[in-house]
């Protein structure tokens, strides 16, 4: 027994230090830089609770978290909503179900910088493919989509909803474990659609939901690629200047890793706190098998 | 009977209509990509190309052309290409021996510390970022390859969940009869287990191969020189000095760099689909 503790240990041994090193060590030092005045040419200095305080009284910070917040709330439901949605047309037993699978599985393939690139072209204002459309379609004037501010996150967040094959592949398969028995019974008191998808589909697929809700959540907090390229320094008007671009320029261009640490922990508190109120508030509404 | 086929039909209209939506830009570019630069930037532009420009591929990726500082894109494939590989093989080849630990070996603390290494997946990455660059710092590798493939070496958590509740799924009495052969445990890992655990290891390899290959923001963080540059911060240092001009050569140059994702993705199909549901199911 005891030679077998040993050698698991040693199996386990590339993690335990991986995860010593690159996660406990840094957690821990990013709590303690936070309280710090530190640049890479400067070790830090302790400075207690400074970088709070100001963050606090920091215009462009609350900003970003504006910012950020309305995005997450735009683009977590309606992602999610098309992913079901998605998922629910595809399970309809349709031919071809592999193949309309793999199309709207394909835009989550692409590398953020690509699409990046790929969607300022599409949403050119002059030569872009979704303004000519828009035209053709009778649209005199459509909306300047990266110029606008009041335009850039509906942009941002229309992106977003593109890439949600990932989590349709997910609610698809969660949709196939649902016991076929379940809509039989649905069927033989003569339940329609909408009462099987809200008393059947939808509790069936809650804990599915939900676990992808917040991977989702904890993702959009965090983004950064799509925007950092399509709309440099925020542009415009800041529309697009999301926390962790703000905390990444913090770190690696205003030298202030003190201030960015203070600013990681911020954010992680944020999906602490978002993740928690997400369990609670689900506790009565997702269904869990109990077998 | 006959209201069953019209639905099915409508299913098959609304899929259609929704698939061509989430293609078609991806069709855009890459008819963008063979067009004529004139007719990228016409006011009544046009869905296929007059003539198909095949040359913008070998001329938006060919190393040094002067004129418009294209970037040397063979040797950012070559890079991304070994930052990749040298993940994959860390990721497939660590994850699986501490998954193995994970699932199959009884030691104490075992189950604590799998619960903090689920939990470990909701700290964001930029409460890491510091330290890390700090860490790496340090040990004076940053402008180097290595602080974007040596962490592969050390698991991850999402890779070992997944492996961990693969091997959870081979029989316990596989290992017990190898033991009563006189199989020490690393001949039952090695003999037993790995061979078994093939598609899993697919699994593991693909998404760190996709993660990899897409990765930016370390590549960022890192990486400085020009010549070290990847494919993702090849394009994006590109596109800020000369986008809004060349766009077909843009468009080009993106192609190149999604495409083997998507062969990766085509070839692997089905193991990724089964690969990401369970993923998601059993959190």
């Amino acid at each position: 027994m005891k030679s077998e503790a040993r050698i698991a240990y040693l199996f386990a041994m590339p993690w335990i230090l991986g995860f010593l090193t690159f996660l406990l060590y840094p957690v821990l030092a990013s709590f303690f830089y936070s309280f710090t005045d530190f640049s890479v040419l400067r070790p830090p200095r302790f400075i207690g609770l400074e970088n709070y305080k100001e963050m606090v009284q920091d215009e462009v910070f609350w900003m970003t978290i504006r910012n950020t917040f309305t995005y997450v709330v735009a683009a977590v439901p309606l992602s999610a909503t098309v992913a079901i949605l998605l998922a629910m047309l595809l399970n309809t037993k349709v031919k071809g179900l592999a193949f309309y699978r793999t199309l709207f599985y394909v835009p989550s393939l692409v590398p953020m910088v690509a699409l990046g690139i790929l969607w300022l072209w599409i949403f050119n204002g002059e030569h872009g493919l979704l303004n000519m459309s828009l035209e053709k379609l009778g649209m005199s004037n459509p909306p300047n989509w990266l110029g606008d501010p009041a335009w850039s996150k509906v942009t941002l967040v229309m992106i977003a909803m593109w890439g949600s094959g990932n989590a349709m592949v997910i609610y698809l398969a969660g949709l196939q474990d649902i016991p076929q028995s379940l809509y039989e019974a649905a069927d033989l008191d003569g339940a329609r659609l909408a009462a099987k998808t809200r008393h059947v589909t939808l509790p069936m697929l809650s804990p599915v939901i939900l676990f992808n809700v917040i991977m989702g959540m904890i993702g959009a907090l965090q983004v950064f690629a799509v925007p950092y390229v399509m709309f440099p320094n925020g542009a415009p008007a800041r529309s697009t200047y999301f926390f962790t671009t703000y905390l990444f320029d913090n770190a690696f261009r205003f030298q202030r890793m003190g201030y960015a640490s203070a600013m990681g922990w911020v954010l992680f508190l944020i999906t602490l706190t978002l993740t928690f109120v997400a369990l609670r508030m689900s506790e009565r509404q997702v269904h869990y098998d109990r077998s | 009977m006959k209201q069953k086929k019209f639905s099915l039909a409508t299913v098959h209209i609304v899929l259609i209509v929704l698939s061509l939506i989430f293609v078609s830009p991806l069709l855009w570019m890459v008819t963008t990509a063979i067009k004529p630069i004139e007719e990228t930037m016409t006011a009544t532009p046009t869905l296929l190309p007059s003539k198909f420009l095949w040359d913008n591929f070998p001329k938006a990726v060919t190393y040094g052309s002067k004129e418009l500082g294209y970037i040397p894109f063979l040797l950012y494939a070559r890079n991304t290409l070994m930052v990749t590989l040298l993940c994959v093989a860390g990721s497939v080849c660590s994850n699986a021996v501490v998954a193995y630990a994970f699932a199959r070996l009884r030691w104490p603390g075992r189950d604590a510390f799998f619960a903090v290494t689920l939990a470990t997946m909701m700290v964001p990455f930029p409460v890491l970022m510091v330290p890390t660059f700090g860490l790496f710092k340090w040990l004076g590798w940053v402008g180097s390859f290595r602080p974007l493939w040596v962490p592969a070496f050390f698991g991850s958590a999402f890779s070992i969940f997944l492996l961990r509740q693969f091997f959870r799924t081979i029989p316990m009495e596989l290992s017990e009869a190898a033991k009563i052969d006189g199989c020490s445990e690393v001949r039952i890992f090695t003999d037993v287990l790995l061979p078994l655990a093939k598609p899993a290891l697919a699994v593991v390899a693909l998404f760190t191969f996709m993660g990899t290959w897409n990765d930016f923001m370390g590549p960022m963080i890192y990486l400085s020189d020009q010549e070290t540059f990847t494919l993702s911060l090849g394009l994006q240092a590109y596109q800020s000095q000369h986008g809004g001009t060349q766009w077909n050569l843009l468009m080009a140059a993106a192609t190149v760099v999604i495409l083997p994702v998507i062969v990766v993705f085509f070839f692997a199909q089905k193991m990724f689909i089964q690969g990401i549901a369970t993923s998601g199911l059993k959190g």
